[in-house]
Order: C-alpha cells, then structure tokens, then sequence
C-alpha cells in the first residue's frame, strides 16, 4: 500500500536562554498507508501536536523529512492541503459565528462548493444547530464542528487531534463509526488519542510516540503480539497447594508471582506445558488463562507512564528509546 | 480572489465591525447635526444691526480711552502715577482703529463653507481613523487569540498570501465606508451652509483644495487601519495594538511633551506625532518659539517659526507603515503558530 503520509528523522528544538534546550520532537519517524485508520498515541508533552503542526506548516521543522500523499512537505503544502482535513488540538473557532457561517466561511476560502456545508452538518448531526453561535456549543459540539471543518474538504487524508474529547458516549461511537465509514470510503484517518480502548477497537495500527521519538509502530495486533509478556493466570483445585506448584514452576524457569488464591506466570511461551508440568507433580490446575494485554497496558509500558502509588509523575517523565527504560527526565527536558 | 470574497464577507459579518461602523457614523452624523443647530443664516437686517454694535464698542472705547488718559494725566500731574497702572507717557492710551472692532463680534454664528469646510475634514478623518484601528486590529487581533487563523492557514498554508489578503480585505471594507461618508460629509456641511451659512465665494480651486484635503483624510484612515491591524498581527492579539497605542500616546506624547517643555526645547511639537497628523491635513502647521524673543505688550517681535509640511509629515507616516506592517509580514513568516 502507498503512503499517505511519511516522516523520517523529524527535528524540533525550542531554545531558551533562561530554560535551555528541549528537544520537543527527536529523529520522529512515522508511516502511515493509505485506506487505513491510524492511530498516533502518546504522553502528554510527548510530541503528537508538535509533530501534527509541523507536517501541517504551523510550525517550521530543525530537521527531518516530511511527506503528504507522496509530496513533500512543507513546500508542496499549498499543493496538498485541500487534499488534507485536519483538526489540531482543541477546536477554536471565533465564538460570535455560527457553525453554519464558520463552515460557509472556511467554504469560501477553500473553494468549496457550499452545498458541502450542509453534507457535513448532517454528518456530524449538527444540522438543526447550525445557526446558533459557536459560543452556545458545548465542547462536544464544538468538537463535532471541528471534524465538520475538517471533512469539509472531502479530504484523501484526514487528521483528527483528540476528535472525542468532550464528547458524550453516544458522539463516542458515533464517531467511532464515522472513522470507520470514512476508511471503508477509501479515505486514511490518523487519530490522535488518549481513548485507548477506542483507539484499539478503531485502528488498523498505530504509532506510540515519548518524548519526541517512536517507540512502537506497526498494525495493532503485531504491536500487542509484540509486547505480550506471555503472562498466564493459574488457580488450583486446593489453595494449600499453591507453595508447591510455585517452586516447581520456578524450577522449570517460568517467573511466578504468588497471590492468596491463584498465581501469576510470566514467559509463559506454551500454557499446555504448565499444566503437565503440574499433573507430574499432582498438582491439578482448575483454571489457566492466559492474559492478554491491551493497548493501554502496552502504551503505559512502552513509555513508563503507568502510575505509581505515592509518586507524582511529571509531564516529562516518560520513556525515551534507546534510554535507560526507567522513567524520569533524561534527555529532552528543559535544561538538558 | 475567493480568499479575498470570503475574508470581506468576515469582516462585514462581525460584530464589532457593524458596531464600530455604526459609532463612527453615529458621532459623524451628530458633528454635522451639532453644526446644523449651532449656526443660522445671516440676512441684511442682522448685519446692519451687528455694525451699529461695533459702532456702539467704538465709541464706549473712545470713551474709556478719553477717561483714562484723563486720569493718567491728573496722577502724572498729582505726581501718585508711579504704581505702574498708568505708562509714563498717557498719550498712548488711545482706543483702538474702528476696523479693529468687527461686526462678526456681533452676529451669531454663521457656517461659511469656503472658509470652514476644510477645518471639519479633520475630525472627519480623526474619527474615521480611529474607527479603521480598531477595526483593524480587532479583526486580525480576534482572528490569532480565538485560533481563526490557525484553521484559516490549514485550509491556505501561504502565510503572506493570507495575511495580506485579509489587509486588502480591510482596507476595501474600510474605503468602503470612507469614500460614501466623505460624500455624505461634503453634502452634509453644503447643506448646513446653504441653510445655516453661506456657500458664496466657492471657486473650482478652493474645491480642488477640498478634494485635495479629503484625499488627505481618506490616506490617513487608510493609513491608521494598516497600523492597527499590523500591529495587533505583530502581537498575535488586539490587546496588543490597543495596549501599544495607549503606551505610545500616554508615555510617547505626553511624558515627551512634559519632558521637552521641562528641557525648553526649541519647537516641541516637532517631536510630537500629532502635530505631523495635523500638518498633513493642513498641509502645514507652523511652530513658533516664543522664547526667541521678548515679544511684549507694545513691541513688534515675532518668535522664530519652524513648518511642518505635509511632504515631511508623508515620510514619517510612509515609514511607519512600511516599518510595522513589514514586521508584522516577517513574524508571520518566520514565527511558528502554536
């Protein structure tokens, strides 16, 4: 499949003399196929808006190659953005308009054809508010308003930053079922989101970015196949037996985390050879269910972000590839 | 071209553009009305009336001159005239010429267009140009702080092509406004003279000198509207040409004023934007600097005078624009939109 939408080695520094460097994107690579719906996930501060501006031209790049529907980026902007729908971070729009005149507006400036305003007020289901102020909306509103502005342009490539913030779990599914709608339609969707259980039922993959630099990428089952620990859960017939089973798994080289009534295995490769392990020792396992791993938990591992009781982590304390793999601040933060 | 449309079609459809407008208009239309009311028409029988007063003032003068030369003479003689109430020699005491005591002191006010009309284009064009600042610095203003501008460049990422769409966009709304205004002023002010004035004496140069000044006028507007819209782009806020013009005036204008009176420097005003404004709707302001000579009751001394032309005060305003809308084109050029 082509690619819709390239970066390789992106670079953003911002300077301070009072604050130093920061790195805000480090060597950033991303790819994302055409027809897919494409999920970019990270930390907040990790670089998702950053990246997302630069590729749209707010903000110049230190380094790096970008690439839109194969053309390059930032100097063939002018060529692709009406190819391009976006919405970057929250939705602003000049609260005193209607959502009507905001779109009509963005119509006008874009060369659209007006009838698409209606097209995507119904799409969005803003059809019989759309003439009440932008300031009335709701952020729920507002954010459908924002996913109009950007399907106004019947775009090839749509980017949508944070698309169901504010919304109500009916607006969730529903522009659930847009994106996929959308993709089925041949257009590619990148998503940007902290929803992971929504990004895992909607992508067809996904890039992880911390602290300025990927982490993880690929379709989102090979992602999770990837980061599967191979973690089992095991209950026996007589609790009394557990200390047993526990030295004989720990002797067979499967690490064991005990628990009042059951046991947890990691490096699990194949579940049957737990259970015939312990048939040999008479041990008879009434429950062994391999536990799979989400895209949430993958995410909190591959950047160090999961909490941890009686610490407060800082925005910048997450994961940076090829680091130590412990949280904390190194490399990328103000003063580094 | 659709950009160009599409950014009228905002700028017309704001708020605070209709309201500004219609204040604008509102304090013009009150001007001209104030006038209207303020002034009558003259006939023979109030002219005659008002010489027969000047007469009356002459020959109370006369009287009054008559009695105190009267009285310097008796104090001289008496030898008490040195208090310094009277002068040394009482002959001078005299009236003053009959021609020095006008009949227009005597007449109610009166609208002569030929002799008038020019003064009005000045806050015509003050009040024009007020309405073009704000306008304009709110219309970009508003545009950066509500993010308008960021969706605007997603849908358009040639920044300078945006930027200076929107300018011509404002200033088409704004000449817009201007020139049927100036035509409604021009007709506004011949109707109150033909009604409460006198519109004689009107030859095709003083109409010439009108238009001329009027296109004066419309260049100032024009000009203050690209000012406050560079600037409010500058600071990425309306805040900021608002906030930076009142900076200007208060610590600019009248900190500089006090300071240079305090310092005694020769022609003060010259330092001051004003005056260059004034200069170039009256096409010259003439300083004078009454320190340069004792100039006193009796004497003849004239202060030194320095001009400010309108050709001076057209380079300064050139200047300005070129100084603060080519910073506002370089940080949108150079400046990242976050």
């Amino acid at each position: 499949m082509p690619a819709v939408l390239e970066i390789e080695g992106l670079r953003k520094t911002y300077k301070s003399r009072r604050r130093g460097t920061r790195n805000a994107l480090d060597g950033f690579d991303m790819r994302v196929d055409a027809g897919q719906v494409h999920g970019f996930l990270g930390p907040n501060g990790s670089g998702k808006t950053t990246t997302l501006r630069t590729l749209l031209g707010l903000i110049r790049p230190d380094g790096g190659r970008m690439a839109l529907l194969g053309h390059e980026v930032p100097d063939a902007l002018p060529t692709v953005a009406g190819q391009v729908g976006a919405i970057v971070e929250s939705p602003q729009f000049f609260p005193h308009f209607t959502a009507r005149d905001t779109l009509s507006l963005l119509a006008g400036a874009g060369e659209v054809p007006a009838v698409r305003v209606d097209e995507v007020l119904e799409l969005v289901g803003l059809r019989d508010r759309s003439g009440e102020r932008v300031k009335t909306y709701s952020l729920g509103m507002k954010q459908r308003l924002a996913v109009a502005s950007a399907l106004l342009k019947n775009p090839k490539l749509l980017i949508l930053d944070e698309p169901a913030n504010g919304l109500d779990p009916g607006g969730i599914r529903e522009m659930r079922t847009l994106m996929r709608t959308l993709a089925e339609s041949g257009m590619t969707v990148v998503l940007s989101s902290h929803i992971l259980g929504e990004i895992q039922l909607i992508c067809d993959s996904v890039t992880i970015i911390s602290l300025g630099r990927r982490v993880a990428f690929g379709p989102v089952d090979e992602v999770l196949a990837q980061h599967s620990s191979g973690a089992v859960r095991i209950r026996l017939e007589a609790v009394s037996d557990l200390p047993v089973a526990t030295e004989a798994l720990t002797q067979a080289g499967i690490r064991v985390t005990g628990h009042p009534d059951h046991l947890m295995l990691a490096g699990v490769d194949k579940p049957a050879s737990v259970t015939r392990l312990l048939a040999e020792k008479n041990l008879y396992v009434s429950e062994l269910a391999p536990i799979a791993v989400d895209l949430e938990s993958v995410f909190l591992e591959l950047t160090a972000t999961a909490p941890v009781p009686g610490q407060h982590r800082q925005v910048d304390e997450s994961m940076k590839v090829g680091g130590t793999g412990q949280p904390g601040p190194a490399g990328g933060g103000w003063g580094a | 071209m659709s950009l160009f449309r599409t950014e009228l079609r905002r700028l017309s459809k704001r708020r605070f553009t209709r309201y500004m407008t219609l204040l604008g208009l509102l304090v013009l239309a009150a001007v001209v009305v104030g006038v209207f009311f303020t002034n009558q028409k003259i006939d023979a029988g109030q002219l005659a009336q008002a010489e027969r007063q000047a007469d009356q003032q002459y020959q109370e003068q006369m009287r009054w001159s008559e009695q105190e030369r009267a009285a310097c003479e008796q104090a001289k003689t008496a030898g008490t005239a040195t208090d310094g109430r009277y002068p040394d020699d009482c002959s001078v005491i005299t009236p003053p010429p009959r021609e020095e005591i006008k009949a227009e002191w005597f007449l109610p006010s009166t609208f002569d267009f030929k002799e008038t009309f020019a003064e009005t284009l000045i806050p015509f064009a003050a009040i024009l140009a007020l309405v073009g600042f704000v306008i304009g610095a709110s219309f970009v203003g508003a545009e950066w702080s509500t993010g308008g501008m960021m969706n605007l460049l997603l849908w358009r990422p040639k920044r300078l092509t945006v930027l200076l769409t929107k300018l011509a966009a404002l200033l088409t709304g704004i000449l817009a406004v201007t020139l049927p205004a100036a035509v409604l002023w021009f007709a506004g002010f011949w109707a109150v003279a033909n009604f409460r004035g006198s519109t004689e004496k009107m030859t095709s140069g003083t109409w010439q000198s009108f238009m001329l000044t009027g296109v004066r006028g419309v260049v100032l507007v024009l000009v203050l509207t690209t000012i406050g819209f560079a600037l409010a782009s500058l600071g990425r806020h309306t805040a900021m040409a608002l906030g930076g013009v009142v900076a200007v005036m208060v610590v600019g204008q009248f900190g500089l004023g006090i300071l240079l009176s305090m310092a005694s420097v020769r022609f003060a005003e010259a330092w001051l934007l004003p005056t260059y404004v004034l200069a170039w709707m009256t096409k010259t302001v003439t300083l004078q600097d009454w320190n340069s000579c004792n100039a006193t009751y009796y004497g003849e001394c004239k202060p030194a005078t320095m001009d400010i032309t309108w050709q001076q005060s057209s380079i300064l305003l050139s200047v300005g624009v070129v100084v603060i809308l080519g910073a506002a084109l370089w940080a949108m050029r150079r400046r990242d939109i976050s």
